[in-house]
């Protein structure tokens, strides 16, 4: 099959390599229909993600039919479904509880060591993001195993275009979970800093949670747009000042939740050595973090702070002292994805949610890797490219 | 001023104790290196105990293990992998089977790689399942061939056994073994 491979910094090439087999038996076999480039992928892109393989498939937000199944699948031949971008068992104590992320069996055993060594406790596994996240290949290609294929992928009823539901498979849940974890309640106001997929899904899902007022934060000027779109009130940070804006904004009181969606937009986690190489490397190393800062200072007295925003190491200059004093609450996490698919298809399919306003451009999976230098260099215009291995060559 | 109290120790297992002494105590039969490891298993003691308790599973999740062969009478021959396709051997006989709770084993004079071990199964609080508790201890070969088995046990025995552990939960709770291989021909390639 072909699929989008990994060989080094700035070098992925679409390559041929052998078709995935069903190796274990709860696994199933996706042929993929439309694959989505994150902007984590942009991560592994530049160079920054550790343990990373030439030849690595990368790709963790697609869908497709099934082709082949495992005994132990609960999924049929030629259903459409989206895949979760996290692997979970289903089985033990945290997916009992639906905390799917925390996943205690969907690392290998010997990918768990340096999970464990980082965060204390192995975290659930992930599709097409380095060794450290399991090894898995993604989903950018014709072809993809999928484990736990009884518990991960939702079957999509028929007559739901692919651009609909793709980002079940996370940038949508991955918002929703933002605006949950912010706990808000009736008449508040939010304030959400960053304006990519996931902010912008944060921002559907705060005012379909019952904020009265939404304040989106952005410096690129087609994503405050789109976020003025969705009825959110918008601060260019490169315009104004976001601090005095949030507060003048919100009389002096400060936005009832805070949402931070900047972070370093990357799945992965970063060991020390490569959160100092980010900082070395872009002089960037506090800026990177300004966003969580911000976020604590201005949001009020006894509100909430909820940061689906990912850190993989430590944070300079954490502003423990204010975060205490106000009496903030802070939640945070890898998205429970399995969790939040069922209801959140119900909401595409009761058009509460739309979700294919993000797409910029569709492409072919052999136009992968000129898809990828888009994406990383033109991000004001590159919102969002869908790769269909299916879709003709000269379209 | 009343009776001078003897502090006691604390509620830590022994084999997490910073005094290597303490540590080494935790073995009953033969061995001076000592790894213990707890994992949580979604499952009841008793399933668990079973499939422990049928030695010649113990290579469907055990990396190093290639095979385990009774010979009756509580005896069992060991094969395990040693690096450049070597194997050791030995037989170990069972010390102690309380159905439900513990196994624990300890190889015969002669073995190539003296060893001692326990399993032990109890109810997780809060009816989160099992706790069970693996329990290594061997000796440190010499000569030669300790040379190939240094590179199997000395090396860091806690990892393979927290890697054994995981591997056992992970066969339990979800009936099969995580892997990232993509076919069958490198799931073969990684249990080389």
């Amino acid at each position: 099959m072909r699929a989008l491979t990994w060989h080094g910094k700035h070098d992925v090439r679409v390559d041929t390599v052998d078709d995935p087999e069903i190796v274990n038996p709860r696994d199933a076999i996706i042929k993929i229909t439309s694959t989505a480039i994150c902007g984590s992928d942009l991560h592994l892109y530049d160079g920054y993600i550790p343990t990373m393989k030439a030849g690595d498939i990368l790709g963790h937000e697609f869908m497709g039919e099934v082709v082949e199944t495992g005994p132990g699948s609960t999924l049929q031949k030629g259903q459409r479904v989206v895949v979760p971008f996290t692997i979970s068992c289903g089985s033990c104590f945290h997916c009992s509880k639906h905390q799917y992320s925390a996943c205690d069996n969907g690392l290998p055993a010997d990918n768990q060591d340096i999970a464990q060594a980082a965060y204390g406790q192995p975290m659930a596994g992930l599709f097409g993001y380095s060794h450290m996240t399991g090894g898995y290949a993604g989903g950018q290609a014709e072809y993809v195993r999928v484990p736990f294929s009884d518990v991960g992928p939702i079957v999509i009823p028929d007559g739901i275009e692919d651009d609909k539901v793709l980002f079940l498979s996370d940038i949508l849940p991955t918002g929703w979970m933002a605006a949950e974890n912010a706990q808000i309640e009736p008449g508040d106001t939010v304030a959400v800093w960053g304006c990519g997929p996931v902010g912008l899904f944060a921002v559907q899902s705060a005012f379909l949670m019952g904020a009265e007022r939404v304040i989106a934060i952005d410096h690129f000027p087609h994503r405050l747009e789109l976020a003025k779109r969705f009825g959110a009130e918008t601060i260019n940070f490169e315009d104004s000042k976001t601090y005095d804006a949030l507060m003048e904004m919100t009389g002096g009181i400060g936005p009832d939740a805070c949402i931070d969606c900047v972070g370093l937009e990357a799945h992965g986690f970063f060991a020390d050595n490569v959160w100092d190489q980010i900082k070395v490397s872009t002089f960037t190393g506090t800026d990177r973090t300004h966003s969580i800062r911000q976020a604590i200072l201005a949001c009020r007295k006894g509100g909430r702070v909820s940061m689906p925003a990912v850190y993989g190491g430590f944070v300079d200059k954490f502003p423990l002292g204010a975060f205490m004093e106000k009496g903030l609450t802070l939640k945070t996490g890898q998205t429970h994805v399995q969790h939040y698919m069922p209801g959140l298809l119900n909401a595409i399919m009761e058009d509460k949610v739309d979700t294919t306003f993000l797409i910029s451009h569709r492409m072919p999976l052999e136009q992968a890797a000129d898809g990828y230098r888009l994406f990383h260099d033109k991000q004001n215009e590159f919102t969002k490219i869908v790769l269909k291995p299916g879709m003709d060559l000269a379209a | 001023m009343g009776d001078t109290m003897t502090p006691a120790r604390d509620d830590a297992p022994a084999s997490t104790s910073k005094h290597r002494d303490e540590a080494a105590a935790v073995a009953s039969g033969p061995g001076d290196s000592v790894t213990a490891k707890t994992v949580t298993i979604n499952r009841p003691r008793q399933a668990l105990y079973d499939y422990w308790r049928t030695l010649e599973n113990l290579p469907a999740f055990m990396d190093n293990v290639e095979e385990v062969r009774a010979l009756g009478g509580g005896r069992y021959h060991w094969v395990v992998k040693a690096p450049a396709g070597a194997t050791v051997e030995w037989v170990a006989r069972i010390t102690q089977d309380v159905p439900g709770e513990t196994i624990a084993w300890e190889s015969e004079d002669g073995a190539d790689v003296p060893n001692s071990g326990r399993v032990d199964f109890r109810d997780a609080p809060g009816g989160r399942g099992t706790w069970v508790t693996a329990t290594i201890a061997y000796d440190p070969p010499a000569g030669v061939i300790g040379k190939i088995v240094a590179k199997l046990f000395q090396r860091e025995p806690a990892i393979q056994a927290r890697r054994d552990l995981r591997r056992f939960k992970q066969l339990m709770e979800t009936g099969e073994i995580a892997t990232s291989a993509r076919t069958l021909r490198q799931l073969a390639e990684e249990m080389d």
